[in-house]
């Protein structure tokens, strides 16, 4: 017979690698980086030579989040909405430097960074990020989700505090 | 049909209802009184010699601190020389901001004619309110909706006069210049 132990690490970490091999994402796409985004998802720098390739528009069948683009405080009950209606494992991508932080808004209509709604896992910069940052982003996110098999443990996600000093 | 005939034609059966009238930059405009915005309008769309059947923008403009100290020009820090706007020569210049603390921008454009009009009527902060257009141009509706929404200006028989960009609960109105420009009011989250 062979260890049981031995047994369970390996199939957990292929596990890991079927999973992150097969990311099925939701784009959330509201604002301008959503040009980058079809960019990056096209055959030119093709997403799905990293298993991302079919994007899911139905929160119940989606893995990942993919919040592209500026949120206002008008919708941002709808992204949270929408977050809680995906089944776990989920993991959220923070795509543009306006869901990070609010990007070069600093007004009565922006959230700024949607980490003040919903967890975040990667942060993708950038106005727009270029396909190679929205690459590299998908990529950190694999090897989250094949850390949290390998290791059994979910990487901690990043939110922010309640309240903050700007 | 040469650039001031259309301010003449347009004014012509109301002289009461004119405060003023420039082309500055070549831009007609007409400053109306409040009251007289109905009939002006009526007159503009059916008259057949300016038949301004598009009613191309629709805006407002709070003018309660402007003119407070010099505005640096925008490209100034990129090395890109402007002068000031007084040091430009124009035969015409542009009269100033009105008394009033508003002011209700319309742009009207004859698709027939190719020519524009520009009315801008006066609103003191007291009384916020002037007739909707909505009977003559349905266009007019949403753009309303915005002014109100953004200055809190009301439209006398709008049909449907609520908020159109921002929530219901929303409190105040963004665009008026004694909004705090670091008021937040989120529905979720932190106030950030």
């Amino acid at each position: 017979m062979i260890d049981d132990s031995f047994i369970t690490s390996r199939l957990n970490e292929a596990l890991g690698w079927a999973r992150k091999f097969s990311i099925f994402q939701y784009p959330f796409v509201t604002a301008c980086c959503g040009m980058e985004y079809m960019a990056t998802a096209c055959s030119h720098y093709d997403v799905d030579r990293f298993g991302a390739g079919l994007p899911r528009f139905s929160p119940r069948q989606a893995d990942v989040l993919f919040v592209v683009g500026t949120i206002s405080h008008k919708m941002a009950p709808v992204l949270k909405r929408i977050h809680d209606q995906m089944a776990e494992p989920k993991w959220v991508v923070a795509f543009g430097v306006c869901t990070c932080t609010g990007g070069f808004y600093d007004n009565y209509a922006t959230v700024m960074g949607i980490d003040t709604i919903m967890p975040v896992d990667v942060y993708i910069p950038g106005c727009p990020p270029r396909p190679e940052y929205v690459l590299d982003g998908l990529m950190k996110l694999q090897d989250k989700i094949q850390d949290e098999h390998t290791t059994g443990q979910r990487p901690a996600r990043e939110s922010r505090p309640a309240t903050f000093e700007v | 049909m040469s650039e001031t005939s259309i301010i003449e034609l347009a004014t012509a059966p109301f002289p009461d209802a004119v405060l003023s009238s420039h082309n500055w930059r070549g831009d007609e405009t007409v400053v109306l009184r409040r009251e007289c915005l109905l009939e002006v309008a009526r007159f503009l769309k059916d008259d057949p010699a300016l038949q301004m059947n598009f009613l191309m923008d629709l805006s407002a403009v709070d003018y309660s601190t402007f003119g407070d100290g010099p505005s640096r020009a925008f490209f100034a820090s990129s090395g890109v020389s402007v002068s000031p706007s007084s040091q430009i020569p124009d035969e015409n210049p542009w009269p100033g901001p009105p008394e009033s603390r508003f002011a209700v921008v319309y742009h009207f454009y004859s698709v027939r004619h190719k020519h524009r009009l520009r009315l801008v009527v006066p609103v003191a902060e007291a009384d916020p309110e002037v007739v909707s257009l909505t009977s003559l141009w349905s266009g007019a509706d949403w753009l309303e909706r915005e002014v109100w929404d953004m200055f809190g200006i009301r439209f006398q028989g709008h049909p449907n006069l609520k908020r159109i960009l921002m929530y219901d609960e929303f409190e105040g109105h963004p665009l008026r210049k004694d909004y705090p420009v670091n008021k937040r009011q989120p529905l979720i989250g932190p106030v950030n």
